[in-house]
């Protein structure tokens, strides 16, 4: 009954419009449409343009372009890391030179300090002899003149002892001779 | 199908969406007619352009994001290639890529909700499939004469086994093409067929957030299928590729 009915509308149909291959009459797939054997030569032939038109593009345009990219990128990335490899180098001999610099610079102050050490000892040194020199020469004038006046002083105090010693002998009604008295008083401050 | 409409008010036309139509009406479909194979295959070729030539066309050293997509295609492919077949299969590295992008992206664009999946067709499967197979054959006898037939000859098996293995061996090569073709057209099918399927359910209220739910889980797989077949589909040429350079096991 339903498929009479179903043949009925697909002859309908038919009649109206011709049905797709592959098709019932509501317009919906019967099985599959990939087994549809009308439809292959469509496809394949559709592929086919398909496929040509990809490999053209492809192997002309793109492929050409996008390798010639990454090789490339390839020589960049490994000219700069030689680049990079190169100023490091420099970099570390730099350094080696300035720390050679460096410390060719502080033996040289060390020398100059040395030479200027021994500049100024010298310098010190003959100034310490002169200056020794002068105060011995002051020394010996001074314990001279000491000698000199200590020398005056042991006259005069013998002197006034004498003549103080003649008074009091004087004083006390005797009579003394110069003689006796000097050589009292001579062996008193001796004594 | 009418009697089903009319009991529950749910529709399954599932396979509705793998019909080839004519673009511009009619019903005779002659291999030269514009159909909707014709507007999708067209829309992946330019999907191709797009990404590949014009996304790659800054030829910046420091890559836009299109051109990085661009490269990390050719990069992968490139690769593959190479590590199976080695330097002398670089040659082939053009028609590889080919196939590679036409899978590729006509897998992602059949993806977009109401387009028309070309790969899903087995047509296109076994002509892609057909086209490995016999440039392959073709390569090997060109490039090693009768010792391509050494593939066949198993010379490391002890020698009453060899001539069974060698039945085995010509047995598995020719079915390369049908797996090969059948692997890509049934995954990419069965995929759109189920969501299909799910969004039939969608029409029952009770059931429609799981049906959602569904939708976007099956989605996110095919998503994943649509990059793995077209994978598989150019690793499996690589190696059949490799058997042609050099046939010895």
């Amino acid at each position: 009954m339903a498929t009479t009915t179903e043949e009925a509308a697909g002859h309908a149909a038919d009649a109206v419009h011709p049905m797709l291959p592959g098709t019932d009459a509501h317009g919906s797939a019967v099985g599959m449409p990939q087994l549809v054997f009308e439809t292959f030569p469509n496809q394949i032939f559709w592929l086919l343009v398909t496929l040509v038109v990809i490999y053209l593009v492809l192997s002309r345009i793109a492929l050409p372009r996008i390798g010639g990219v990454l090789a490339e990128r390839a020589g960049t990335i490994s000219n700069d890391l030689a680049t990079a490899e190169e100023l490091k180098l420099k970099a570390k001999e730099a350094e080696a030179t300035y720390t050679r610099a460096l410390a060719d610079a502080k033996t040289e102050a060390g020398k100059i300090v040395a030479a200027a050490k021994a500049e100024i000892q010298a310098d010190l040194d003959v100034a310490t002899a002169h200056a020794d020199a002068e105060i011995a020469a002051k020394t010996a004038e001074s314990e001279g003149r000491i000698g000199e006046i200590r020398a005056g002083a042991l006259e005069a105090v013998n002197t006034v002892a004498r003549d103080t010693a003649a008074e009091i002998v004087a004083a006390f009604g005797a009579r003394a001779d110069a003689g006796a008295i000097d050589a009292a008083v001579a062996e008193r401050i001796k004594g | 199908m009418a009697t089903e409409e009319a009991a529950g008010g749910l529709a399954f036309h599932p396979m509705d969406q793998f019909l080839v139509r004519p673009l511009f009406g009619g019903t005779e479909i002659n291999w030269y007619t514009p159909t909707n194979v014709t507007l999708w295959m067209g829309l992946t070729v330019l999907a191709i352009v797009l990404v590949l030539v014009v996304g790659s066309r800054g030829r910046a050293i420091v890559p836009s994001r299109m051109q990085s997509v661009a490269e990390l295609t050719f990069g992968m492919v490139h690769k593959m290639l190479e590590d199976i077949t080695g330097k002398e299969g670089l040659k082939y590295f053009p028609y590889v890529m080919t196939l590679f992008c036409f899978i590729v992206f006509a897998n992602f664009i059949g993806l977009i909700p109401t387009s028309f999946s070309t790969t899903s067709h087995i047509a296109v499967t076994a002509v892609l499939a057909m086209l490995v197979f016999l440039g392959v054959t073709i390569l090997g006898f060109v490039k090693n004469g009768a010792h391509f037939l050494g593939l066949f000859w198993v010379s490391s098996a002890p020698l009453p086994l060899r001539p069974v293995l060698a039945v085995i061996e010509v047995i598995s090569y020719f079915v390369r093409p049908v797996s090969h073709s059948i692997r890509l057209a049934g995954n990419v099918m069965a995929g759109h067929a189920v969501i299909k399927v799910f969004a039939g359910f969608a029409a029952i209220a009770a059931i429609a957030p799981v049906s959602i739910l569904a939708i976007t889980a099956m989605y996110g797989l095919e998503v994943l299928v649509a990059l793995i077949q077209a994978y598989v589909f150019t690793i499996l040429t690589c190696v059949y590729l490799k058997d042609a350079l050099h046939p010895g096991h």
